[in-house]
C-alpha cells in the first residue's frame, strides 16, 4: 500500500488505439493489486481491470494540450494508453505503477495475497491434483529399465532439478553424481519421456563441460546406460538444440558438446535454435509490429519477416519432429540438451511429447506436460517472465514459443487436441499473472522454500474445474488424426501469425462469429436433447402402462407430465448462452407453463454484437483484465479502419 | 476445322500419372477434342478427365526414351505424365498445346457438352434483369428500366436493360454515354432498402486535358441525390493515375462541375499488375524449399494480400458511405469493368444479406459481373503458369472471390454457401463445360442460352447444393463489417495451397463439424415427433 502515491485520478481518458475519437473518460483507481479504470460518462458502468503483476512496462510520453499520456504495456499483450489531465498526477501514477508492477521480493507477488473463497482443506487437495508420479506410471515407470532415483532428494546434486528423477536402471549413484559434475549446473541426463511400445526414451540434460578435450568416464557411462535401457537399439541420438557456432563458442569457456569418438554409439546432431536473447528481441519486434497504427500489408509482412519469429517457431517444431520421429519411427533413444538445459531443451522435449503421445494433447495431459518438462525440470519462470524486478537480460518468451508451437499444431490438426486456443491463452496469462503459485520462483527448490504449496493456490485445479470453457468441440479421441504420432508439415506457409494471442485485445481483428462457440452450444443442446429423448421415452412407456391399467386414474397422468414437463429443458435452452437463436420445439405449447411466454422470445440473439464486432471471444478467467464491458449497439467506429 | 487434325496421337498405353496427394495411376492416355483422359481401365481407380481449356501450360522433358509432360492447370494444379516413347510424347505435347490454346469461342467445350443430369431450373432464366427490377419497383418508383441499349449500340459492354433514374430520358442517356468511357453511363448497381441510398457505377468521365464537361452527366448523377444531400464518388484509382488518364482522354469529375459530390481516390491496381501478382504468389506457394524468410518476403513481394486489403477496404468504404453516412455513391475506375465491379459487388455482400445466400450470390455474379460486362474471356484466358505473353489477363474475379472468402472467414455463420462454392466459381471462370463465363459481355453471350448449359442449372440441384451449403448458416439480416487489418487477412489456402499440402485433417474437421450439426438436427426431429406422439397419447387418454 505504501507504494500507492495516488489512489484515485479523475477525468482520465482511456484512448482507443485504432480510432482516437472513441476514447473513454473515467476515473483511474490504483489498488494494491489492480489498476481499475471506471468509465464515468456512460450509463453503462464499464470497468477495465489491469493486474499490476501483468504490467510489463509503463511509459510516460510527452505532455500534450489534452493531458499527459501514460502508456501501459502488459505481459498478456494488452496495451493501454491513458491520458491524465495533470502532469504531477501522471507522474505519481507512473511511479506507483512502476513500483507495483516490479515487486522486489517474492512475498509481494499476487499469489500470496490472492485469497479466493476456498477452504484450506480444499486448497491443499487442489495441489495434490497434479501428480507427476502418476504420469510416470502411466508411461509404465518404474520398470526393469528405468528406476526412480532419490539422489537429488535434497537438491544437492542439482539445485535446479526436481527431487524425483528417473534414471537408467544400470546407472549407479556414483555414475549419476560423476556425470552431474561434468554437466553445467549439475543437470545430468534424466528421463523426460519413455515409450512403452518400443522402450525408446527422451532424456534431457545440460551441456557437458568438455571444453576442448575434457572427458568424463561417468558421463560416458551414463550415456551408455541410457543406450542399454533401450535394448532393441544399438545407438542413440544426442541432440544439441543450439546452433553449432554457439556450441563451439562454449568450448572456449570449458563447456561445449559431446565428441562422438568419446562416447560409444552416439549420433550427434545440432538443431540451430537461437538463444534467449535472440528470442526476446524477436518477440519485441513482433510486439512493435502489433502496436503499429493501421499498418499496410507490406509493413506487416516485412515486419513479420524481419522479426524472425516464425522462423524460430519453425526451428523449434522441426527439432521436436526430429526427436519424435527418432522415438516413434526408429525406436532410438535421444538425449537432448542446450546450454543449461532449461530453455530450448524444455521446448523441444515438450513439443516432441505433444507430437508423440495423444495424452499430452488432452487438457489434463498438457497440464502434466508443462508441470513435468517446465515446472519440475526448473525452467526459470520468475526470471524468464520477469516476475520480480531483476535482470532484463534474463527475460525471454521461451514458454510463449512452446504454447505457440502447440497452437500451430492445432491449426494443422483441428480434431487432435482436446483443448482449444482459449486454454493456451489462459495458461499463458497465468504464467505471467502470478495469481497462482505454480510458476513462482525458478526451480522446485525455490518453490519449496517459498512454501507455495501451503500459501498459494494451484492453477491446474482451477483450469480443471473450468474445463468446460476449454474443450475443443471438434476433438474426437477415436479419430484417426488424433491417434499416434502427429506428422505436421513445416513448410513455411503452414505457419500462421497467432493473432489470437498477440492481437488478443484488438477485438475488431478477430472473426465476429466463433465457429467453436457455435458448435459448443450445439453440443450442449444435443446433450439436453438426448436427456429429453430418454425422459420422453420413459413418460411414453408409463402412459402406455397407465392407459392399459385403468381409465379413471387420469389425474395421475397430468401429475406425471408435471414431473416430466419439458419446461425445464426449454428453460435450459433459453438460459444457455447459445450463440444461435434458440428454436422452440415446434409443439411446445402443450407442455409450456403459462408464465413461460416471455422466455419464448429469442432474447439472446447476438445480432448487434456481430455488427459491432464485439462477439465475446474473451477468456473466462478470474483475471479481471477482460472486465471492460464496452458493449455498444453501434460499435462500427470501434473497428473503423476504412478511412476516407 | 476438325479436332482430329490437331490430334496426332490419340492414344498411348502405359502412361503413368502423378497427381498431388493421390496415388500414381498407370493406364491409357486418350486425347479427344476437349479432354485429356487417363484411365487405368480398372473400376476401382479414378480416371483423370482434364479439360484442355483448363491447361495453362505444358512442359516436356526427356529421360532416355521416357518422355515426361508436366501439365500445369489454370486451377493451379500440377500433374505429371510419364509417356513411354519419344515420338508419342512429342505428339501428345504438341496436340495438347494446340488444343488448349484454341482461340475460337465456338470450338469451346460448352458448345459440345450435353448435360447428363436433369435440369430442374434453367439457369439461363434464373436471373433476368426484369425480375430483379420488379423487386425494386415494389419499394421505390424513383428508378426505371431503360431499353436504350437494347441493340448494344449505346454501350457495347452493357446489357440491353439497365436501371436509371426515372426522370432521365433515353436521349440524355445517349449523350451521357458519349461522355463516359466505353459508353458506360452511370447505372444503378444497388439500392439500399434501409435508407433509400444507392450505389451506381460507370466508366470514367472523358474530361480530357481541357476539362470537358457534360451537363447531362451532371444532371443524371445529381438526380440520384436527395434534396440537400451530398454524395460520394469513389474513384478506384489514385489521384495520380486519374490525372494521367486525362492525357488519354479520360479523367475524373472535378469539384467545380460536381459540387454536390465528394471524390475519394483509392488505389486498386490495374490488370497487368494483378496478373503479375498472381504469377508471383503461385510461384512462392509452389516452392517447398523456401526458408521462412524467403517465403514471407516472396509473399510480400507478390503484393497479392496488399491488393486484397485495398479492394476490401474500398468496398467497405463504399458500404460505409451508404449505410452509415446515408449518402449515395458512384463508383468508377477507368473502364468500369474491373475494379469498379469488385467494389460494387463486395459492398453488396457487406450490406445485403440476400447476397450471402447461394441463390443471391449467383444473382450478384450475374448482375455485377456477367451482365455488367466484366470481360471474363479476356481476363481468364491464362492463369498463373502460362508462358505466352499476357494480353488482357487478370485475376480480377479471383480477387473478388478471395475477398468474399476473407469475409466468410470472419463471419462463418452468415453465409449460406461454403468455401467449396467459391472455389467452384474460380474453377469454372477459368475452364468449364458450362457456357456461363464464356464471352466478354452480354452482347457476346446472346446465343449462349440456346447452345450451352448454364452453370447455375447444374449447381441448383439438391445434390450439388448440399455439397456447397454452409452447415453453420443462420440468416443474419445485418450489415457485416469485415476487419481489413493485415492480421485479419489470410492467404486463401483453399486455392493457393490446395495442391501443395494435404487437406485431409482439415477436411476431417469439416466433416466432424457437419456431423455435430446433423446429429443435433436428427435429435431435434426425434424429440419433436416423440413429443407430438406423447401429446396425442395424452389427448386420447384424457378423453
Amino acid at each position: 500500500m505504501e507504494h500507492i502515491r495516488l489512489p484515485k485520478v479523475e477525468n482520465v481518458r482511456l484512448l482507443d488505439k485504432v480510432s482516437p475519437g472513441r476514447s473513454r473518460v473515467g476515473i483511474l483507481y490504483l489498488t494494491a493489486t489492480h489498476s481499475i479504470f471506471v468509465e464515468s460518462d456512460t450509463g453503462l458502468r464499464s470497468e477495465t481491470w489491469v493486474l499490476h503483476s501483468l504490467v510489463c512496462s509503463v511509459e510516460k510520453q510527452t505532455t500534450t494540450s489534452s493531458g499527459c499520456p501514460l502508456l501501459v504495456r502488459c505481459k498478456n499483450f494488452q496495451v493501454l494508453l491513458f491520458s491524465i489531465p495533470r502532469e504531477p498526477d501522471c507522474h505519481d501514477v507512473y511511479l506507483s505503477l512502476q513500483r507495483l508492477s516490479h515487486p522486489e521480493g517474492f512475498v509481494e507477488l499476487y499469489c500470496f495475497s490472492y485469497k479466493p473463497n476456498i477452504v484450506e482443506e480444499e486448497r491443499r487437495q487442489d495441489w495434490a491434483f497434479m501428480d507427476l508420479k502418476a504420469n510416470y506410471s502411466r508411461m509404465g515407470l518404474p520398470n526393469s529399465l528405468w528406476k526412480l532415483s532419490s539422489i537429488n532428494q535434497h537438491y544437492k546434486v542439482s539445485s535446479s532439478y526436481p527431487a524425483d528423477l528417473f534414471v537408467p536402471e544400470s546407472a549407479t549413484p556414483p555414475v549419476v553424481v560423476g556425470s552431474s559434475k561434468f554437466r553445467s549446473r549439475g543437470r545430468f541426463p534424466a528421463l523426460s519421456y519413455y515409450s512403452k511400445e518400443n522402450h525408446a526414451a527422451i532424456c534431457r540434460s545440460s551441456q557437458p563441460l568438455s571444453g576442448f578435450s575434457a572427458r568424463c568416464m561417468e558421463d560416458e557411462q551414463m550415456l551408455e546406460a541410457i543406450l542399454r535401457s533401450n535394448p532393441r537399439s544399438d545407438f542413440m541420438y544426442v541432440v544439441d538444440t543450439r546452433p553449432k557456432l554457439n556450441a563451439i563458442a562454449n568450448r572456449a569457456a570449458g563447456k561445449g558438446y559431446e565428441i562422438e569418438d568419446n562416447y560409444s554409439n552416439i549420433k550427434f546432431q545440432f538443431m540451430g535454435i537461437e538463444n534467449i536473447h535472440v528470442m526476446r528481441n524477436s518477440q519485441q519486434k513482433v510486439l512493435e509490429l502489433c502496436e503499429l497504427r493501421s499498418p499496410s500489408m507490406s509493413d506487416f509482412l516485412e515486419g513479420l519477416e524481419s522479426s524472425g519469429w516464425l522462423k524460430h517457431i519453425k526451428a523449434i517444431l522441426d527439432a521436436g519432429i526430429f526427436i519424435s520421429k527418432a522415438i516413434a519411427e526408429e525406436g532410438v533413444s535421444v538425449l537432448v540438451h542446450c546450454s543449461d538445459g532449461w530453455d530450448r531443451t524444455a521446448q523441444v522435449c515438450s513439443v516432441a511429447c505433444v507430437l508423440l503421445d495423444q495424452f499430452y494433447r488432452t487438457l489434463k495431459g498438457l497440464m502434466v506436460l508443462i508441470e513435468k518438462d517446465w515446472v519440475s525440470f526448473g525452467h526459470k519462470f520468475s526470471h524468464r517472465c520477469d516476475h520480480l524486478a531483476g535482470d532484463p537480460k534474463e527475460v525471454s518468451p521461451i514458454i510463449d514459443q512452446f504454447l505457440e508451437c502447440v497452437w500451430q499444431l492445432m491449426e494443422q490438426f483441428p480434431c487432435a487436441f482436446e483443448f482449444n486456443e482459449r486454454f493456451l491463452i489462459t495458461i499463458h496469462s497465468h504464467i505471467y499473472s502470478c495469481q497462482f503459485g505454480n510458476f513462482i520462483g525458478n526451480s522446485q527448490r525455490e518453490r519449496r522454500e517459498l512454501r507455495v504449496g501451503e500459501r498459494t493456490h494451484s492453477l491446474w485445479r482451477y483450469l480443471w474445474t473450468n474445463c468446460a470453457d476449454f474443450i475443443n468441440p471438434l476433438y474426437r479421441p477415436d479419430h484417426s488424426q488424433t491417434q499416434g504420432l502427429l506428422r505436421p508439415s513445416t513448410a513455411p506457409y503452414c505457419f500462421k501469425f497467432w493473432k489470437g494471442l498477440y492481437n488478443r485485445f484488438d477485438r475488431g481483428m478477430h472473426p465476429r462469429q466463433s465457429v467453436e462457440d457455435y458448435l459448443r452450444a450445439i453440443q450442449e443442446e444435443t446433450q439436453q436433447l438426448e436427456e429429453q429423448l430418454a425422459s420422453h421415452k420413459q413418460v411414453q412407456l408409463l402412459l402406455v402402462i397407465i392407459l392399459q391399467i385403468s381409465p379413471d386414474v387420469w389425474a395421475l397422468g397430468s401429475d406425471l407430465t408435471g414431473v416430466n414437463t419439458p419446461q425445464d429443458y426449454i428453460g435450459g435452452f433459453f438460459s444457455s448462452s447459445s450463440p444461435r437463436t434458440p428454436k422452440a420445439p415446434d409443439d411446445s405449447s402443450f407442455f409450456q407453463p403459462p408464465d413461460s411466454k416471455q422466455t419464448a422470445n429469442p432474447v439472446c440473439s447476438n445480432g448487434s454484437d456481430q455488427e459491432s464486432g464485439i462477439a465475446d471471444l474473451s477468456c473466462h478467467s478470474p483475471l479481471s483484465e477482460d472486465n471492460s464491458r464496452n458493449q455498444t449497439s453501434d460499435g462500427l467506429d470501434h473497428n473503423m479502419p476504412y478511412r476516407l | 476445322m476438325e479436332f482430329a487434325e490437331l490430334i496426332k496421337t490419340p492414344r498411348v498405353d502405359g502412361v503413368v500419372l502423378h497427381r498431388p496427394f493421390m496415388p500414381t495411376v498407370e493406364g491409357t492416355l486418350c486425347l479427344t477434342g476437349h479432354h485429356l483422359i487417363l484411365s487405368s481401365r480398372q473400376d476401382s481407380a479414378e480416371e483423370l478427365w482434364l479439360l484442355h481449356a483448363n491447361i495453362d501450360s505444358i512442359e516436356k522433358r526427356f529421360v532416355g526414351s521416357l518422355g515426361r509432360i508436366v501439365v500445369k492447370c489454370k486451377d493451379l494444379r500440377i500433374i505429371q505424365l510419364d509417356i513411354p516413347g519419344m515420338e508419342e510424347c512429342l505428339n501428345i505435347a504438341s496436340s495438347v498445346e494446340a488444343l488448349s490454346t484454341l482461340d475460337s469461342v465456338s470450338l469451346m467445350y460448352p458448345f459440345f457438352y450435353r448435360p447428363m443430369f436433369e435440369v430442374i431450373e434453367d439457369g439461363w432464366n434464373s436471373f433476368l434483369p426484369q425480375d430483379a427490377f420488379k423487386d425494386l419497383e415494389s419499394i421505390t418508383d424513383e428508378w426505371r428500366l431503360s431499353e436504350v441499349n437494347k441493340d448494344f449500340s449505346v454501350c457495347s459492354s452493357y446489357p440491353p436493360l439497365v436501371a436509371v433514374p426515372k426522370h432521365i430520358d433515353d436521349d440524355t442517356l445517349k449523350k451521357v454515354a458519349t461522355f463516359r468511357h466505353g459508353g458506360r453511363f452511370p447505372v444503378l448497381s444497388y439500392y439500399h432498402k434501409k435508407n433509400g441510398m444507392v450505389m451506381m457505377r460507370a466508366g470514367q468521365p472523358l474530361t480530357g486535358t481541357n476539362g470537358r464537361r457534360c451537363k447531362e452527366d451532371e444532371k443524371l448523377i445529381n438526380a440520384t441525390l436527395r434534396a440537400g444531400k451530398r454524395g460520394y464518388i469513389i474513384d478506384t484509382r489514385t489521384i495520380n493515375v486519374a490525372q494521367q488518364a486525362k492525357a488519354r482522354g479520360g479523367g475524373f469529375e472535378s469539384e467545380g462541375n460536381y459540387p454536390q459530390w465528394r471524390r475519394i481516390h483509392k488505389a486498386i491496381e490495374r490488370s497487368n499488375i494483378l496478373q503479375e501478382s498472381l504469377i508471383k504468389l503461385v510461384e512462392a506457394c509452389n516452392d517447398q524449399s523456401h526458408s521462412m524468410d524467403r517465403w514471407l518476403s516472396k509473399l510480400e513481394a507478390s503484393n497479392w494480400q496488399t491488393h486484397i486489403k485495398e479492394i476490401l477496404t474500398t468496398a467497405c468504404l463504399a458500404a460505409q458511405c451508404i449505410d452509415r453516412s446515408g449518402a449515395s455513391v458512384l463508383v468508377h475506375g477507368t473502364e468500369g469493368t474491373d475494379s469498379t465491379l469488385q467494389v460494387t459487388s463486395l459492398a453488396q455482400i457487406i450490406l445485403d444479406p440476400t447476397c450471402r445466400t447461394i441463390k443471391g450470390f449467383q444473382g450478384l455474379v450475374e448482375r455485377e459481373w456477367l451482365q455488367a460486362g466484366h470481360p471474363f474471356q479476356q481476363r481468364c484466358a491464362q492463369s498463373a503458369y502460362s508462358n505466352s505473353k499476357p494480353r488482357q489477363e487478370a485475376p480480377v474475379f479471383l480477387h473478388f472471390l478471395d475477398c468474399v472468402w476473407q469475409t466468410l472467414r470472419q463471419f462463418p455463420c452468415s453465409f449460406e454457401f461454403n468455401e467449396a462454392f467459391l472455389v467452384l466459381l474460380f474453377e469454372h471462370a477459368y475452364a468449364s463445360q458450362f457456357g456461363t463465363f464464356l464471352g466478354n459481355s452480354a452482347a457476346e453471350r446472346l446465343s449462349l442460352a440456346e447452345k450451352t448449359v448454364s452453370l447455375w442449372s447444374w449447381v441448383n440441384r439438391p445434390q450439388e447444393l448440399e455439397r456447397l451449403t454452409n452447415p453453420l448458416y443462420e440468416a443474419n439480416s445485418l450489415v457485416i463489417w469485415p476487419s481489413v487489418a493485415p492480421q485479419s487477412l489470410l492467404l486463401w489456402e483453399g486455392v493457393f495451397l490446395r495442391w501443395n499440402r494435404s487437406s485431409r485433417c482439415l477436411d476431417e474437421a469439416y466433416d466432424e463439424m457437419v456431423h455435430i450439426i446433423e446429429y443435433n438436427k436428427e435429435l431435434q426431429n426425434k424429440v419433436n415427433s416423440l413429443r407430438r406422439q406423447l401429446h396425442e397419447d395424452q389427448v386420447e387418454f384424457c378423453f
